[in-house]
């Protein structure tokens, strides 16, 4: 994490309220400020992607709207009302405490509160997610193992071929509801059972029940989610395969379908069919694009990505690997713990060709510009980044997508850029950018 | 005119202006209480998350066009910076400006951690205004406070003192601890305080200019040509204003605003402090609004004549289409969910201008009094009117409108400030947020807000598969009860 910040790129602890409500039935409970959740959700969901609150996200979320008595006299009766109306007025199955930098400050103890709750036999947990405690990326995980502590329970037997899948941070990723759809699709055609926890119209409460009886869990993603498998592997001994790049594009995909298979057993025969169906309907489509591929007048060959640890490996992948582009520095913004950097360092030394990519962690967007001023461009850049990069990229001439918080500037749905399908939407994204940016002021 | 030293903070709404956000009964009521400030607030059991005071600051000051921002506190308290650069990038480019190019607004956050709150960041943030300075090189810098830093008592003033010789330009505290108030309009005064004390100069000459205090400032074409007219130039502040230009409103003829909950803090003390008269009156919401708005600028700058002239004007070229609009609209149930000031100007734009019904309107908050001492025009409006309309005050409790509306089923519901208008929909309401200021400006915002309301209400389809698919996050016991079960006023 830097010194400061310009230009945040994510959250605090407390934003991962919105992982919460990406859990079906599940409702965060807040013992915090009352402009906490406007703020977070505002930021990770509606001017990211414009995410909207769903069933229970934004002004409807219950908060203890912490005052000065509170800050004063302590809040701890506050919170105890608030939860125990939060039970009888809100329509949901898990409640979910999440607390602020106000209760962690002046010594409130949440957890007990919660544990009358749980006492009571109350569907109830907490997390301490107070913002100073870290970025949203380490809040997700603190919530992920508040619940797998006291809430899931140990299985009676494993279900051969369920798989939990881990992966990008509801709502904080824009593509979180396609990209998590997709990597599902391709999950069940290894013959395997994907059980996702996230998404609305899943089965959220229900799909965390599923999670002690699986056969293993399956995180994709660099860092973020490590300390949940791991714990999920201590306390019920489930095992996992940790995949640290979002998979993009045929080659990464490939990859990331025979890790998968052999991890789980399945027979070559049939992981090296659902691989060689789907390579041969993306070259299709790709010959269909050589002439926008080739002979666009302008198309950079070399690229910088300034996006979370996902998305900048998963790009620098497929833009390297399939699309034989160079790559610039790449630029990775999701404030990576230290003790994650190095293995993240040694992930974008591994392209075909030998190439590699130098990395540079930093949250700073400010900085992180002054530093692509400095590269020694070679033809336009294409910069994918977050809304943030619209603005410079104008300034440097450059191509700009965003990909990583804040996509300020696109409505997104079920769009997403996982897999092979996922390849060819952001090949359409980035080749619609070049040749609309080219003729449009 | 002597000039007075403001106290270092402007204390917050509750304090000063009596405040209230829990309330339940009608205008005439909630004024004969409020004249001598003596409505109590009702505080509620059960709460949900709303918005703050150091977001209201910040998103104002973040558009001030060469000034940069630091806020001190946990990144969190930032992110709302990346709808405010959204916002301000539409903004900029609405103004229609010749070789317009995009920027971001210049943000910092001193990002602070656990053990900042342990042995204090106030080096940290010393750090972070030298590199915003350095980055930037703005017209001034701005210091937001948040909770975490008021609690553990960061000396941000002395910290700031220390940088002056380094640095020379205005640094400027802003006092937004979220915890302090429950009022996020709070926030409107704390950033105008810092413009107040660190910003504005005394006048140099008296000019003909007008502050204007808005928001976006997108009926600036209109009201420059209503202006001009009458020999004044209106500056719109504060939203793509330069440091230098804000500096100067101690120079104005007048000031005056589009909304009185916002500029309450501003134009008393500029009147107080450098005698520019504060217009008082109704806001230019709807008909009556228009016509108090300019009246009153008129008496403060004697042209009572010469707006008498452009009132006609505007009555003979926009009343007979809002006649027709009145015939169409006429008894059409509506909810108002919106501020104070904006609350109960829409109700009675919406009864005594467009005929519609509304069945219950609420604020958001409610000042008893405004910094002048005078009770906010729209209630007393309301009041002498013998309005019977139900109000509410809350700060956004969804699950109270939400329950009222369940019971209501209006035809149309009109919000402001986001976060309610899709609820709205979910129960198969038509619902329109007014996310504009000058949307129902004068006469031909009234025309305009009429038609839009007859478009939500001519094609309900949106709302009907809303409300077929959609369910709200509320159990039916909840939506079955007095919708203010949870008010302390109610359970006495």
């Amino acid at each position: 994490m830097s010194q400061y910040l310009e230009q945040v790129r994510h959250g605090c602890a407390l934003g991962s309220l919105q992982s919460v409500l990406a859990i079906n039935r599940a409702a965060p409970v807040l013992h915090a400020g009352q402009g906490c959740a406007a703020k977070l959700g505002g930021a990770i969901g509606a001017n990211n992607g414009f995410h909207g609150s769903g069933y229970l996200g934004g002004t409807q979320i219950p908060c203890t709207n912490i005052g000065e008595a509170e800050v004063v006299f302590g809040g701890e009766e506050r919170l105890e009302d608030i939860i125990t109306h939060s039970l009888n007025i809100i329509d949901a199955d898990l409640f979910v405490v999440l607390t602020g930098c106000v209760p962690e400050i002046v010594g409130d103890d949440a957890g007990e509160i919660a544990r009358r709750f749980q006492r009571a036999g109350k569907p109830v947990v907490y997390a301490e997610t107070g913002g100073f405690n870290g970025t949203n990326y380490v809040g997700h995980e603190i919530v992920i193992d508040a619940i797998i502590d006291q809430y899931l329970k140990p299985a009676a037997q494993t279900t051969p071929g369920l798989v939990n899948i881990w992966s990008v941070v509801p709502f904080q990723d824009a593509f979180w509801v396609g990209n998590l759809k997709e990597i599902e699709k391709l999950v069940r055609e290894l013959g395997l059972t994907p059980n996702i926890i996230f998404g609305a119209g899943r089965e959220g409460v229900a799909a965390l029940d599923k999670v002690p009886a699986a056969q293993f869990n399956l995180l994709i993603s660099p860092w973020v989610g490590l300390k949940n498998v791991q714990h999920l592997e201590e306390k019920f001994g489930t095992p996992y395969l940790h995949y640290p790049a979002l998979p993009i594009g045929p080659t990464e995909t490939g990859n990331f379908l025979r890790a998968v298979g052999i991890f789980a057993n399945v027979d070559t025969e049939i992981i090296d069919e659902v691989i060689y169906q789907h390579e041969k309907e993306y070259y299709a489509y790709i010959e269909s694009a050589l002439e926008a591929i080739y002979q666009t007048r302008i198309v950079p060959n070399r690229f910088i990505t300034v996006a979370d640890s996902f998305y900048s490996l998963g790009i620098a992948r497929f833009l390297v690997n399939d699309m034989g582009l160079i790559p610039e520095i790449q630029f990775v913004t999701d404030g990576v713990l230290p003790e994650y950097q190095e293995a993240i360092r040694a992930e974008f030394r591994k392209f075909n060709e030998g190439i590699e990519a130098q990395v540079e962690f930093s949250n700073d967007g400010g900085w992180v510009q002054e530093e692509i001023r400095r590269i020694e461009l070679k033809g336009r850049p294409l910069i994918l980044g977050s809304s943030w990069e619209k603005v410079f990229a104008k300034q440097v001439n450059g191509f700009q997508l965003s990909v990583s918080m804040p996509v300020g500037d696109r409505l997104v749905l079920n769009s997403f850029y996982a897999g092979y399908d996922g390849g060819l939407k952001l090949l359409e994204d980035i080749y619609s950018e070049i040749i609309s940016n080219s003729q449009n002021p | 005119m002597t000039e007075k030293q403001l106290p270092s903070e402007v204390a917050v709404r509750e304090q000063r202006l009596g405040a209230i956000t829990g309330y339940k009964g009608t205008v005439p009521h909630l004024v004969s209480k409020a004249t001598s400030c003596s409505q109590k607030n009702s505080s509620r059991c059960f709460t949900q998350a709303s918005s703050c005071n150091s977001g209201c600051a910040q998103n104002y000051l973040g558009e001030i066009l060469d000034a940069v921002f630091v806020n001190h506190a946990p990144v969190g308290c930032s992110v709302d910076q990346i709808g405010s650069n959204t916002l301000n990038k539409w903004s900029e480019k609405a103004r229609g400006w010749d070789n317009w190019q995009p920027r971001n607004i210049g943000f910092f956050n001193t990002n602070m951690t656990k053990e900042d709150t342990v042995f204090g960041a106030t080096e940290k943030l010393e750090d972070t205004v030298r590199e915003a300075y350095r980055r930037h090189k703005p017209g001034a810098i701005f210091v937001t406070t948040s909770c975490v830093s008021g609690i553990i008592g960061e000396d941000i003033k002395s910290a700031l003192e220390e940088l002056k010789e380094e640095i020379p330009i205005p640094l400027a505290p802003v006092f937004c601890e979220g915890f302090k108030t429950k009022v996020w309009a709070s926030g409107f005064d704390a950033a105008f305080h810092a413009i107040l004390s660190y910003i504005v100069k005394p006048p140099r000459q008296k000019t003909n200019k007008v502050n204007i205090f808005n928001f976006h400032a997108s009926a600036r074409v209109e009201i420059t040509e209503l202006f001009t007219r009458l020999g004044l130039e209106p500056v719109f502040m504060v939203a793509q204003c330069t440091i230098e230009q804000l500096s100067r409103m101690s120079e104005a003829a007048a000031s005056m605003a589009i909304c009185g909950s916002l500029s309450t803090y501003v134009e008393n003390t500029l009147e107080q402090q450098y005698g520019v008269p504060s217009v008082k009156g109704l806001h230019p919401q709807g008909i009556a609004g228009f016509e108090g708005w300019l009246r009153g600028l008129g008496k403060v700058v004697g042209k009572e004549a010469e707006v008498e002239v452009l009132l006609a004007e505007e009555k003979a070229k926009y009343l007979p289409e809002i006649q027709e609009l009145r015939q169409i609209l006429q008894g059409r149930r509506a909810v108002i969910g919106m501020g104070p000031g904006f609350a109960h100007d829409y109700v009675r734009v919406l009864q005594e201008e467009l005929g519609m019904e509304v069945v219950w309107a609420t604020s958001w908050h409610f000042d008893q009094q405004f910094d002048s001492g005078a009770s906010p025009d729209s209630a007393l409006h309301l009041s002498e009117q013998k309005s019977n309309v139900p109000i509410s005050v809350c700060d956004l409790q969804a699950f109270e409108m939400m329950n009222i509306l369940h019971k209501l089923k209006p035809d149309i519901y009109l919000s402001r400030h986001g976060g309610t208008a899709g609820w709205a929909a979910k129960i198969g309401v038509a619902s329109i947020m007014i996310s504009d200021e000058y949307d129902v400006f004068g006469y031909r915002g009234l025309v305009k807000l009429g038609n839009r309301i007859q478009d939500a209400l001519t094609n309900r389809s949106r709302e009907r598969n809303l409300a077929k698919w959609l369910k709200l996050p509320y159990t039916a016991w909840w939506l079955e009860q007095n919708s203010f079960q949870f008010l302390e006023q109610e359970g006495e």
